[in-house]
Order: C-alpha cells, then sequence, then structure tokens
C-alpha cells in the first residue's frame, strides 16, 4: 500500500497525468488534434531540435553543472554548414565540418569549467554571446538557402510509410543511447553522484574534471547536430537561426523533474515533459493563440514545476504535523 | 502553519497570473472566432493572415484592411504569428492552420526559404498561399501582393533624401535585420540609384538595427559619431526611422542631420512636426491588408486562377492585373509631410 | 563540546575569515584592473581616433549606459546574496509599456505620479519573484527564467489588448523630456543613475542589512546559523532588483520614446555581463556598486569605440561574450595568484 502511494506521488506520474490531461483539453479544443498527421509529424517535427538537445542537459544538470550556450552552438553549427556548402564544398564536408565546430565549441565549454575551475553559469552565458556572435561574423547578412533536396529531406521529409519525419528517428535513437548511459551504467551512477556532492565523488575515485569535459563535449556535438536538422528543416542556414532555444531546453529538462542543483531527475520525466511542452505549444497554435500567450504558459508551468512539489510538500508537513499533534494528544 | 502559508502566498500569485493569462488568451483568441470551415472552394471564406509578428502596428493596420476585406467579401479573417520575427517560430502556425483547412494563408515571411516547404505542404492539401508584405519563395505561393515595386521604393528613398541635402554628403542607411531580404534589396537599388543619379552623394555605411528600438537608436548614435560630417540617414523600416527620429532629437541634431525612409505617420507625426523629418513615404498598409485578403478571397472561390495577366476588381481599390512572376502591385507610395501628415491616421 | 571539535570549529571560522578578507581583496583588485583597463582601453582608442576623446562622446557614452547602470545595481544586491535575476529584461519591459500608455491615456496627469506608478509595478513584480524564491523556495534561476516569460507574456497580452504601439507623438513633452533634460550641464539621466548607484552603494557598505546581504552569499548556512533573517533580505533583494527595473522602465519610455511589446528584451544578458566583467561574484558574497557601474561603463565604452573605429557591428556580440569569460577568467587567475602569495608569505612567518 506504501510502495503503491509512493509510486502514485512520483513525480514522473504527475508529469503521465499532465500530458492525458493535455491531449484530452486538446483533442477538445480543436477537431485536428488527434488527427494522425498532427500527432506523428506537426507535433513531433516542432519540437525535434530542443527534445535532441534536451538529452545532453539532462546529464549535465544532473551532474550539477548547466549549458546555456546549446542554442547559439546550434545557430553556428548551421551557420557553418551554409558557409562551406555556399562555397562548393561537398556536403559530407559541411556536415562533417558542423559537428565539429560542435565539439570544439562543447570542448571549450569544457575546459574553462573544468581547468579554471569557473561556474559553467556564467562560463556558458559568455559563450551564449560568443558563439552567436561568431555565427554573425561568419555570415553576417547573408542567409544560405540552396540546399541539396536530399538534405532537406532529412528535416522535412518522412520515414516511408508513416508520417514521422526522420528527426523522431535520431531522436529515439538518442534516447535509447542516453537512457542506458544515465540508468545502467557506472557512468551514469557517477554522474548523480557528482551532482550529489563534488567533493565526496572525487573522494571516491570519480574523476571528476574529465566526465565533465566529455559532458561539454557531448552537448556541443549533439547541439551541432540539432543545429544540421534545424538547417534542413527549414532549408536556411541564418546567423539567428533558435536564438532563444536554450532557455525551452533548460526549462523541459526543469519541468521533467530534474534538480537545477543536481543529483536528482530521470531521463524518463525529461521525455514525459518534451511532450507536455510539445503539447502545450501544438494545442495553442491549433486554436490559433499567438506565441505571446504561449511564451505565459511555458513561464508558468516552468515555475510551478518546482514551486508545486514544494506546496505539496508543506501541504504534506502540516498534515503530518497535525496527525501527531492529535495522535499525542490522545495519549495523554 | 506559517510555512504553508508562506508557500501558498506565492503560489496563488503565480496562479492569478495564469488566471490573467486565461482572460488575455480568450480575449485575444476569441476575436477570431475559430469555427472551422467546412472544406474549401464555394462555402465561406476563412482567411487567416501570418505576420513576421504580432502586436507590431504596420501589420495590425495591414490586418485592419484585411478585416475590411472581409467584411465585403462575407469572409472572416483571423490573424496569428509569433510574437517576435521569426522565420522558425511562423512554421508551426502554418502547419496548425494547414491542418485546420482554412481556404487560404496570407504571409508576410520573415525567409524566403524557411517557410516554403511547410507552405508548399499547405498547398498541396488545396489551401491558397498569398505573400503580403515580404514575399516568400515563388514556387510556395499563388500570388505575391506587393506593396511598391522594390526598384521604385529604393529609387525613390534616395531621391527624397537628395531634395533634403542638395543632392550632396555622406550619407547612411539604417535597416532592419541583416538577414531581411526585402531589405537588402531595397538597398541595392538605392546603391543603383547613388551611381547612377548623385554623384556627389556617398553611402558611408549601412548599419543594422535589427528592428529593435534600442539598437536601431544606439545605431543612429553611433553613426554620427563615426561620420560627423553625416548629411543624411535613410532607414527603410518602420521601427528604424522612428528610433533614429529619436536619436537624432536627443542629441539636438534634428533637421541638421536629414532623415527618411518607410515609416507610419502616427509613429513619426512628432517628428515631422518638430522638424527632424521633413518627409517620408509608405504605401497605406490597410490597403495591402484588403487587398491581400481580396486577392486570396478570390483565389479561394475560384473567381481568379492566378495565372499571369488575368485582371481583377479588388472591392473599393479598383481593378488590378496580375504581373510577371504572380506579383500584384499595390501602387505608388505615399509622401508624407508637414502638409499633409494630419490627413493620415495609421 | 570536546577539545577537538572546538578545534575543527574554530579553524573553520578563521579559514572561513580570510576566505572573506581574500574575496574582498579580489574585488579591490579588480575595481582598479577595471579602471586601468578603461584607461587602457581609452588611450588605445583616443590615438587611432581622436575623435573618440571628446568631452561629448564621454557624455554620449554615459547616456548609452545609464539605464543599465540602474538595472545593474539592482542586479547586483541580488547577486551578492548568491542568487540571479533573469528576469529584468521583462520587468523593464513591462513598466516601459504600461507608463508610456499611462502616460498616452492621461497625458494632463502629473509627471510624477507616472513615474511612481512605474516604480510600483516593477516592485510588485520584483516582489513575486522574491516570495517564489524566499518563501516558495524555488532557485532563483528557475523563478526568474519563468518569470522572464511570464511577465513578457504579460507585456504582449497588455499591447494586444491596448495599443500596439505608444509613439513618440502620444506621449507629453514633460515625459520625454526626462530623457533630455540637462541639471546644471549634466544629463539628467546621467544624474539620477548616479544618485541611485551612491545611496545603494552607501547602503551596501554602511548598513547592518548591506553587510548580511554579503554575509548570505558568501555562506548562506552559517549566515542563518548566526541569525540573519536570510528569506527576508533574499526577497528584498528581489524586490528592490524589482523596483530599480521599474524605473529604469520609466526612464527606457522616455529615452527611445516608441514603445512597443518587444521592448528591452535580452537586457538580462547586457545586465549580466556589466555586472560579471564588474568583478561581482556569481556565488555571491563579494562585488560592488562602483565595479558593476564600472563593468557597464567599460562596456559601453567599448561597444563606443568598435563604432568609432568602425569595426562591423556584427563583432559586437561575439566581443560582449569574449568580455564576460576574459572577465571571469582574470577573476579566477588573480584569486590563484592571491591565495598564493599569501600561502607564501604565511610560510615564511
Amino acid at each position: 500500500m506504501k510502495r503503491l502511494r509512493s509510486l502514485l506521488f512520483t513525480w514522473e506520474t504527475l508529469l503521465v497525468l499532465l500530458l492525458l490531461i493535455g491531449c484530452v483539453i486538446g483533442s477538445i479544443l480543436s477537431p485536428y488534434f488527434l488527427s494522425g498527421f498532427n500527432l506523428e509529424y506537426a507535433l513531433p517535427s516542432n519540437i525535434m531540435e530542443i527534445a535532441i538537445m534536451a538529452l545532453p542537459m539532462t546529464m549535465i544538470i544532473i551532474a550539477g553543472e548547466i549549458d546555456l550556450s546549446v542554442a547559439s552552438v546550434l545557430g553556428l553549427a548551421s551557420v557553418t554548414l551554409g558557409f562551406l556548402w555556399e562555397r562548393g564544398n561537398p556536403m559530407w564536408l559541411a556536415i562533417g565540418a558542423a559537428l565539429l565546430v560542435g565539439v570544439v565549441a562543447g570542448y571549450l565549454n569544457g575546459l574553462l569549467v573544468t581547468k579554471l575551475a569557473l561556474p559553467s553559469l556564467v562560463v556558458t552565458i559568455g559563450t551564449l554571446a560568443l558563439y552567436r556572435g561568431l555565427a554573425y561574423v561568419i555570415l553576417g547578412d547573408q542567409a544560405v538557402s540552396n540546399f541539396p533536396t536530399a538534405f532537406t529531406n532529412l528535416g522535412f521529409g518522412t520515414i516511408p510509410g508513416t508520417q514521422f519525419p526522420w528527426s523522431v528517428l535520431i531522436f529515439a535513437t538518442l534516447v535509447i543511447i542516453f537512457a542506458v548511459i544515465l540508468h545502467f551504467s557506472r557512468l551514469g551512477r557517477q554522474l548523480y553522484a557528482m551532482g550529489n556532492n563534488k567533493e565526496a565523488a572525487r573522494f571516491s575515485g570519480i574523476n571528476v574534471n574529465r566526465i565533465k569535459l566529455i559532458l561539454f563535449v557531448l552537448s556541443g556535438g549533439i547541439a551541432a547536430l540539432a543545429g544540421i536538422i534545424f538547417t534542413s528543416r527549414f532549408s536556411s542556414a541564418r546567423p539567428d537561426n533558435a536564438v532563444g532555444f536554450e532557455l525551452d531546453v533548460v526549462t523541459v529538462v526543469l519541468l521533467g523533474g530534474v534538480n537545477i542543483f543536481g543529483g536528482r531527475g530521470s531521463l524518463l520525466g525529461v521525455i514525459l515533459a518534451i511532450f507536455i511542452l510539445g503539447v502545450l505549444q501544438n494545442a495553442l497554435s491549433l486554436v490559433n493563440i499567438s506565441g505571446d500567450i504561449q511564451s505565459l504558459a511555458i513561464g508558468l508551468l516552468l515555475i510551478f514545476s518546482v514551486l508545486g512539489p514544494n506546496i505539496a510538500r508543506n501541504i504534506q508537513a502540516v498534515i503530518a504535523r497535525r496527525r501527531f499533534a492529535v495522535g499525542s494528544s490522545k495519549q495523554a | 502553519m506559517k510555512k504553508l502559508f508562506q508557500t501558498l502566498v506565492p503560489g496563488f500569485l503565480v496562479f492569478s497570473l495564469l488566471l490573467l493569462a486565461a482572460c488575455g488568451g480568450s480575449a485575444t483568441g476569441g476575436s477570431g472566432g475559430s469555427t472551422p470551415s467546412t472544406g474549401t472552394g464555394s462555402g465561406s471564406l476563412n482567411i487567416t493572415f501570418v505576420p513576421k509578428q504580432i502586436n507590431n502596428p504596420y501589420f495590425d493596420t495591414a490586418a485592419s484592411g484585411g478585416q475590411q476585406a472581409a467584411k465585403d467579401l462575407n469572409g472572416q479573417f483571423k490573424q496569428v504569428g509569433p510574437s517576435s520575427a521569426n522565420a522558425a517560430a511562423q512554421v508551426p502556425f502554418i502547419t496548425s492552420l494547414t491542418q485546420q483547412h482554412v481556404s487560404a494563408i496570407v504571409i508576410s515571411g520573415d525567409d524566403p526559404n524557411a517557410v516554403a516547404p511547410s507552405l508548399k505542404q499547405a498547398m498541396a492539401q488545396g489551401i491558397k498561399v498569398v505573400s503580403y508584405d515580404a514575399d516568400v519563395a515563388p514556387d510556395a505561393r499563388n500570388i505575391f501582393v506587393n506593396q511598391a515595386d522594390s526598384e521604385q521604393i529604393g529609387r525613390s528613398e534616395v531621391d527624397l533624401l537628395a531634395q533634403q541635402i542638395n543632392s550632396t554628403g555622406q550619407i547612411a542607411v539604417l535597416s532592419a535585420a541583416s538577414t531581411a531580404a526585402n531589405q537588402n534589396t531595397w538597398i541595392g537599388f538605392m546603391k543603383q540609384e547613388l551611381a547612377a543619379k548623385y554623384p556627389k552623394m556617398q553611402l558611408v555605411k549601412v548599419a543594422y538595427g535589427n528592428d529593435d528600438d534600442q539598437t536601431s537608436f544606439n545605431q543612429t548614435l553611433a553613426l554620427l559619431q563615426q561620420y560627423p560630417n553625416l548629411k543624411g540617414i535613410i532607414s527603410p523600416t518602420t521601427v528604424g526611422i522612428a528610433a533614429a527620429g529619436r536619436a537624432l532629437e536627443s542629441v539636438h541634431k534634428g533637421g541638421q542631420v536629414a532623415l527618411t525612409g518607410l515609416g507610419t505617420p502616427n509613429q513619426l507625426r512628432q517628428y515631422v512636426k518638430d522638424g527632424t523629418i521633413k518627409g517620408f513615404e509608405l504605401w497605406n498598409p490597410a490597403n495591402l491588408g484588403y487587398l491581400a485578403y481580396y486577392v486570396a478571397g478570390l483565389l479561394a472561390q475560384g473567381k481568379i486562377k492566378g495565372n499571369v495577366g488575368e485582371t481583377f476588381t479588388a472591392g473599393k481599390l479598383g481593378s488590378f492585373t496580375i504581373a510577371a512572376n504572380n506579383v500584384v502591385l499595390l501602387g505608388p507610395p505615399t509622401v508624407f509631410n508637414s502638409a499633409n501628415i494630419d490627413q493620415f491616421n495609421f | 563540546m570536546t577539545t577537538t571539535s572546538q578545534d575543527v570549529e574554530r579553524t573553520r571560522q578563521r579559514s572561513h575569515v580570510n576566505q572573506a578578507r581574500l574575496i574582498s581583496r579580489v574585488s579591490r583588485v579588480r575595481e582598479s584592473g577595471l579602471l586601468i583597463a578603461l584607461i587602457f582601453i581609452i588611450i588605445v582608442v583616443g590615438i587611432q581616433a581622436p575623435r573618440f576623446l571628446s568631452v561629448d562622446n564621454f557624455v554620449q557614452i554615459l547616456l548609452s549606459v545609464a539605464i543599465l547602470a540602474i538595472v545593474a545595481v539592482g542586479e547586483t544586491l541580488v547577486v551578492l546574496t548568491r542568487n540571479v535575476d533573469l528576469s529584468v529584461g521583462s520587468m523593464v519591459g513591462f513598466t516601459a509599456f504600461v507608463t508610456a500608455y499611462f502616460f498616452k491615456e492621461l497625458p494632463g496627469i502629473n509627471l510624477l505620479l507616472g513615474i511612481l506608478l512605474g516604480c510600483a509595478l516593477g516592485l510588485i513584480l520584483g516582489i513575486v519573484n522574491g516570495l517564489i524564491v524566499s518563501f516558495g523556495r524555488v532557485p532563483a534561476i528557475v523563478a526568474t527564467l519563468g518569470t522572464l516569460y511570464a511577465y513578457r507574456g504579460l507585456v504582449f497580452i497588455t499591447a494586444a489588448n491596448t495599443t500596439s504601439q505608444v509613439n513618440a507623438s502620444d506621449v507629453p513633452a514633460g515625459y520625454l523630456a526626462l530623457a533630455t533634460t540637462q541639471i546644471l550641464g549634466i544629463p539628467a539621466l546621467i544624474l539620477i543613475a548616479a544618485i541611485i548607484a551612491i545611496i545603494v552603494g552607501y547602503f551596501l557598505r554602511s548598513s547592518h542589512a548591506g553587510r548580511q546581504l554579503y554575509a548570505i552569499g558568501s555562506n548562506p548556512d552559517a549566515a542563518n546559523v548566526i541569525g540573519i533573517r536570510k528569506e527576508r533580505l533574499v526577497f528584498g533583494a528581489f524586490a528592490a532588483s524589482g523596483l530599480l527595473c521599474g524605473l529604469a522602465g520609466v526612464l527606457w519610455g522616455a529615452r527611445y520614446a516608441t514603445v512597443d511589446a518587444t521592448n528591452a528584451t535580452g537586457l538580462e544578458l547586457q545586465v549580466i555581463a556589466a555586472v560579471v566583467v564588474g568583478g561581482v561574484n556569481i556565488f555571491g558574497g563579494s562585488g560592488t556598486i562602483l565595479g558593476a557601474v564600472l563593468g557597464a561603463i567599460v562596456l559601453g565604452t567599448v561597444e563606443n569605440a568598435l563604432n568609432i573605429l568602425n569595426i562591423s557591428q556584427f563583432w559586437l556580440q561575439a566581443l560582449y561574450g569574449a568580455a564576460i569569460i576574459g572577465a571571469v577568467v582574470l577573476d579566477a587567475l588573480i584569486t590563484r595568484w592571491l591565495q598564493r602569495t599569501i600561502l607564501a608569505r604565511r610560510k615564511k612567518a
């Protein structure tokens, strides 16, 4: 009984509930919500870049750090891709270079955080501006858009026989890999240990700095991958691609129940949160509510995702105290 | 108990914010009325505008024209869009309109190519696509309602400024985002006009204000510092010219450095009256919205096919012809100055 | 208590004191370093472009950072307590829009009333932040990231239900004059910013509460033990940040005259850059108002110099980023160096 109750009150169950409520409201509000095209195509394709970047972000936040530069790395990778393609390089080279840029950008973040022991919050706010700025320096007032169809199909085409976009397949593969690493490997356990207590983790023989460096490199590489998907989906490489996406990524991870100070959280929660965000945006735009209300809803969702449990915990504590008081008065 | 109270208070506050949002949401969402139309064709018209940005006075004026046309054609008018100008943010709205099977989408493309794939998807479902204000890729729309000929805009801006500065001296351009396609086209024609007609005028810099008040303001001040002998500024964007006007005024250079460009009369009334701006131009955005809705309506009803050479009548605006590249031209822009500005209210 | 645990406690306290002294030395080194950097920039740019050295140009630089500095002062208060306020851009945006709209609807109204309204609005937004953070116990970065979205949403909703834009001709000239009048030859905007920086700086240095803010930031747990009411002070810091954003919003409307729903978007990045470059430790406990204001001035000077030297605008954002990173790297290196010299001195003794 006690286990059942604790299962019922996990954050993940709450998220499932929230997702279901969102879907019910969505289908009531709009007759198109439950259509195959909407659920298979429209809903996932619009959030896939955020979803992909949320996977390494989950690990980084669990390990007690943060990477706010992801959207800028996305933009920089996108611009690199466009720049090289426009100058007549083959597509594979441009894609490879874009990924490399992402890895290098992540490596620089990691170096600053580990070698100089700087707070990742400040470092990545700095590189958020730096990488976006470099994207502007490279492409300036141009936008590259004449990409080959084979490439744009990656973002816009669907998997044969279904209406799912290709990016969903990439996301699904990554989810499996990340889930195995985070929940079934030694590295995963080490991440939680680092987030819970860095000193203790170091004393227990975990190479904290090396793991952090790997995490930031991973985050940069994945952000570049998201940049390639983004570029192909809009067939457009511009320096301002995906400005502000870092907020969505962090929102999704925190809404998924990952503790901002590290040490707690699960990938399942984050994936549920990704779909809640997707349903929210999708349902609101289906009933023609413009972007402004959507941003308000996202902000409130984020605050409530932390405030809600705090309030619930306090109410529980008050109830428990009362019960205790009643019990002790009876005894007396 | 005190702790409970302490956590409940912020909870309550946020909750009241949420309620407020819900009210606001229904207020804006309800203005359109979102009953789904049944099929396209002869049924009632259900046309939605997707501007670059909502809550932008220019697009709001265009929307008022669209609403007028909706009344004239007995159709429905709606407007949805992102809250900041961003091509990626327009796409989800296009996709959701496709699913709703609206009769037509009228769009101002933030990036001509980024929105093209999803617009093609909409066209494949039988939805008519009309672009206005800023064109999209030609194969991703049926017709482009052009507010003014790009060449004419670029050249006439230079002519306007030349009159004010005696065709001599250093000038600069304050543009919007560096990637804005229509801005860059106009600037291209400005350069041609300068080379052809005004050898004594010298374009020293193109600055970018990103359609942001603060950036445009600071860029104007920077231009004045970099080029102390600057004689004039052209800002072919409504945000840029207003910010530049204020910046000139704040350093008491109004009248000494000429300013012209594209702006709305309401925005610039103050600066025209105090002499900061002698003259500027713009098409009537309400008429642009009206024409765009009308064209979309006629397309959806099957009254025009959208072929080059077709002629049609657009209500109060009279008759138009579809020109090469499936473009309908609104007409020459109006020049506003202290003599006529009070006759306009938009 | 046994003697060993007393020893442990004593050494911990001592190391804590040393830590505090170290931190205050770092910030002193940082401020003088910042001044030297500023003078260096001015000389180098001045040689390249003599125009840069005019009094008029310096006034322009100060004008361009005055509003930023006011917001940075409020942000410093929050950062000192080991928190951060990311919602400043949205708060400035909201108050600027509402104040301008207020003047548009009631053009005859007393100027002071409008200013008070803007400040009160900012205060309310700041209070909501403070309640969520200190009493709802939501981490500041999460809470203010949320209100960054939520408050911007409020601006859009307000704009959707009133007017999409307030123009220069809509508001009384007296309001716009706030940004252009001069008092004793000094622009009012600069004077207002300077007065606020002096008042808050004095408060931080001399008042009991001010010193407690530092104590919270350098060691929140210890602060709780010695009886500092942490929640109230953090709440107060957020409320003050909101109030200053409110004032900044009023001035924003006056300076830029055209106000729409997107105004002051992304301001938080500039503010945090100014604070960090100014040597305020992002983990709380150290930094001064003077530093934050100097940080804002350095950033403004760099931006101005870029324009004067005719370096492409596209470099600006990259340089902002490089400045933030350079500042924190410098902090880390100075701290290490000071630590090493102190250790070496102690070994000799």
